[in-house]
């Protein structure tokens, strides 16, 4: 079983590491702007406290001249706990949470070729949105 | 997009078939449910029986059943045993010309796209009641 509730900045050292462990990048300060008050930055722990996953995300408005949306920013999940439905509470409640303010869509963004990312969004009932990322090399 | 007939069969073979893993259809009823060709059907289903996604069907009365992962298999798992995999095609004349290239920038761009998204939806995604 696991606890969801919001993030904390005692959380954010097992948050980085995790994310470091994943995706290889280590991006303290990235997490710790996630705790600002407008963002929406959610822990899973286990029944013995640990960190078994986390989600972030924001409301956003006329973004790109989209209505308010609520947008997923980042979830990870300890590789050792996968497969049990963690994630799927984690985007349950952060999509909860968006209800409550209002909005009526969620989106994301994922790298395309990660299709292990990409399932999961699917499997919460996600497709494909109204917008098409572009992208230019400036080098 | 315009998938082979071949393609399309083997989706609705296998979708019908993970529905219910307990179940077992035979390619005559399979193809009657969908109104298709029960002798295209049954070479469909020898191939995703040799892919071991399903198993049985012993001549036109033998049934199949459904025998992989319903939440491992994707679109792109059944859409690669019947169409040449993106990417994997033999070069085409002019392809080495700075046009050619443009024209097969964008065409590698279509491809990326549609496999991402085949790759990425299960059978069990598309089994799943939509909530809305």
């Amino acid at each position: 079983m696991t606890q969801i509730r919001p993030a904390q900045a005692s959380d954010l050292k097992e948050i980085s590491a995790l994310d470091e462990r994943e995706t290889g990048v280590a991006k303290p300060g990235y997490w710790r702007e996630m705790l600002a008050p407008d963002r929406h930055f959610l822990v899973a722990e286990t029944d013995d406290g640990a960190l078994a996953g986390f989600i972030a995300g924001e409301i956003r408005a006329w973004e790109f001249g989209q209505p308010a949306a609520g947008w997923v920013f980042a979830i990870q999940i300890d590789p050792g706990l996968r497969l049990k439905g963690v994630g799927s509470e984690l985007f349950e409640a952060l999509v909860a949470r968006f209800k409550e303010k209002g909005v009526t869509r969620v989106r994301t963004l994922v790298e395309r070729k990660d299709h292990l990312i990409l399932s999961f969004f699917r499997a919460q009932g996600m497709v494909a949105g109204p917008s098409l990322q572009l992208d230019k090399d400036l080098s | 997009m315009k998938l082979q007939t071949a393609t399309r069969l083997g989706l609705y073979a296998i979708l019908e078939l993970a529905r219910d893993p307990e179940r077992t259809l035979s390619s005559a009823e399979l193809a009657e449910r969908f109104g298709v060709s029960s002798h295209h059907l049954a070479k469909v289903l020898g191939t995703l029986s040799t892919a071991g996604f399903v198993r049985g069907g012993r001549g036109a009365a033998g049934g199949y059943r459904f025998t992989g992962n319903r939440r491992r298999i994707t679109l792109m798992d059944i859409v690669a045993l019947f169409e040449p995999a993106p990417g994997n095609r033999a070069k085409e004349p002019g392809e080495d010309t700075d046009i050619g290239a443009a024209l097969q920038r964008v065409l590698t761009e279509i491809d990326e796209i549609a496999e991402a998204t085949l790759a990425s939806i299960t059978l069990e995604t598309m089994l799943k009641p939509r909530s809305t």
